[in-house]
């Protein structure tokens, strides 16, 4: 905890969100003495004067020790991937050093041991969302996921003359499994506007599902550019009874906020253990068991057989069914320490964390002569992450300024091109926070901003 | 004086020469940045084999605006296969400035199109 102690860095009073500074910290069942008993270094919760609930756990992940040009590391990019506690790290090399077999196959002490890590992992990363385990299907990340669908229950189920509902603020990922698949089966493909403030119009999901054509509807819970939280229950509830299905991309959603799958009502739900404080090489799909059951395996090969003979063969039951060849172990082993962390703090925390740390990064953008954000204009409606364009300056050369302060943020259309075009822009530059960020981090982007718009002559 | 951002280079960038449209003209070509999601297109007249004159046009970072704007000074009366075979040196060289690994793509960027435009090889960079 070494590194935390200069980092607590109070956030004016006007960044406290009413309603937030004690924000479900009652209701949170962990505490950060479970995360101690995980083995990390400690993730312990202050409160600053006035600022109300935030984190302090910036000591808990070593990549902070780094101070890259000899400025600390500031890093802005959790959208893109989070970095990664010790006590994830420590897992993986644990498991690798200590536990490695294949799982599923061997009769051997040491196979045992892996089986257990492995299908432990699964079953605290489902009840981690309250999901279920053996609905729960390891993928490589949410594109495999969503393609999984796409392929195992759209080539099945999607025909000509239907459609697939889609929004224009969707990553690529959620956008062109299911261009390849209308494309395949003559279906139509639509897309649900998105407002001037960057959110959906519920109208229009029911003059589109009024239709009768709609098969699926697909649509990230939170919007890794505008930073949009669409209402997810709701809106499977109105596709629910439409007749239709949901699919739901979580990426963004689960590493930030309590997220119950089953209370959401999505058909299928995906989110990836990278972004989540866990390793890459993981994604997670949660489907609705009798769709699962129903459906066709996606991959095939070893593993996801019940039996095979020359003709031909049979399925694992579920959710081996969709989980063909060797399995991320590892990785999974590092996803079950990540979301042990991430429980100990407490979601609701986590929550009222970044949603106090986003009120402050749009305050003090606010502050940027030229600078416009997109997306929701106050942080209650959006996730930690703001993006932006300064006018004179092109997001490319911000993101190359602010790294000279040490400041990683990303630039660039965030694998969400057709949301760029509707914006109007070709890029943005995107800060986005996680649960190691403070106040301080945000100053330092402004900081970096300014001095950038020197540079030009702005 | 900073390294990267030279006063030259954002001359350059904030008053591009020869930017917009070129009417008529003989060969043009297009590409984008799938890294930023940039896009330049350049339009060429030609006489005797040579370029004659040359527009670009699109949007793009500090970096590729300028490399344009100094290399279509450059490129006005030069044989075509003479373009064809400029390499990313001749850009690198001609912008002056250190280019890390991930702004080369916007340095060479309007190199690609103008080679692209007046029959090069597509596969450039490699």
């Amino acid at each position: 905890m070494s590194a935390a102690a200069d980092t607590t860095v109070p956030f004016g009073a006007a960044a406290t969100p009413a309603g937030v500074a004690d924000g479900g910290v009652g209701a949170s069942a962990a505490t950060p003495a479970d995360a101690a008993a995980e083995g990390a270094a400690g993730t312990g919760v202050t409160a600053g004067p006035g600022a109300g609930a935030t984190l302090d756990v910036r000591g808990d992940f070593p990549i902070f020790a780094r101070a890259p040009g000899g400025h600390p590391l500031t890093y802005l990019d959790s959208a893109s991937t989070s970095q990664k506690p010790a006590a994830v790290i420590q897992a993986l090399a644990g498991h690798l050093g200590e536990h490695n077999a294949n799982v599923h196959r061997g009769v051997y002490a040491l196979a045992q041991e892996a089986d257990g890590a492995y299908e432990g992992a699964r079953a605290r990363i489902a009840a981690f969302v309250n999901g279920d385990p053996k609905t729960t299907i390891f993928t490589k990340n949410v594109t495999e996921a969503i393609n999984l669908v796409a392929y195992a229950w759209g080539r099945a189920n999607v025909g000509p003359g239907e459609a697939v509902l889609i929004t224009q603020m969707e990553h690529h990922a959620n956008i062109v499994p299911w261009q390849q698949l209308c494309r395949e089966r003559g279906a139509r493909l639509r897309y649900l506007e998105v407002d001037a403030e960057g959110e959906l119009d519920p109208a229009q999901l029911d003059a589109e599902l009024e239709r009768g054509d709609v098969r699926l509807v697909a649509f990230a819970h939170v919007s890794n550019v505008l930073g949009t939280i669409n209402p997810v229950a709701a809106m499977t509830a109105r596709i629910r009874a439409a007749g239709a299905l949901s699919l739901v991309d979580g990426a963004q959603a689960v590493p930030q906020m309590p997220v119950d799958v089953t209370a959401l009502g999505a058909d299928f739900y995906a989110w990836t253990g990278h972004k989540a404080l866990g390793p890459t090489g993981i994604g997670v799909l949660h489907g609705r068991r009798e769709l699962l059951e129903a459906m066709e395996p996606f991959l095939t090969g070893g593993d996801m057989i019940a039996a095979v003979d020359f003709e031909g063969a049979t399925w694992n039951e579920l959710p081996y069914k969709f989980e063909a060849g060797t399995p991320p172990i590892a990785e999974a082993v590092g996803l079950g320490a990540a979301v042990d962390y991430a429980r100990a703090l407490g979601m609701e925390r986590v929550r009222a964390h970044e949603l106090t740390l986003t009120h402050y990064l749009l305050g003090r953008l606010r502050e940027v002569p030229g600078l416009r954000v997109v997306g929701p204009p106050d942080a209650e409606r959006r996730g930690g992450l703001a993006s932006f364009t300064i006018e004179g300056l092109h997001p490319h050369d911000v993101a190359e300024l602010a790294d000279r302060g040490g400041v990683c943020i990303r630039a660039g259309h965030h694998c969400a091109q057709p949301l760029m075009r509707c914006l109007g822009v070709a890029a943005t530059a995107r800060a986005s926070v996680g649960v190691y960020n403070t106040a301080a981090d945000i100053d330092a982007l402004i900081d970096a901003l300014q001095a950038g718009r020197e540079v030009f002559g702005l | 004086m900073d390294d990267l951002y030279r006063d030259y280079i954002l001359e350059h960038y904030k008053r591009p020469r020869n930017f917009g449209e070129l009417q008529p003209h003989d060969l043009e070509g297009e590409e984008h940045n799938p890294l930023c999601g940039d896009e330049l297109g350049v339009q060429i007249r030609v006489k005797d084999d040579r370029i004659e004159d040359l527009r670009f046009h699109g949007h793009g970072c500090a970096i590729s605006q300028a490399a344009a704007s100094m290399a279509s000074e450059e490129l006005k009366g030069m044989r075509l296969d003479e373009v064809r075979e400029l390499g990313a040196d001749w850009m690198i060289e001609l912008l002056g400035i250190p280019v890390s690994a991930t702004r080369r793509k916007c340095a060479l960027l309007n190199l690609k199109v103008v080679r692209g435009a007046v029959g090069g090889d597509h596969d450039w960079p490699a």
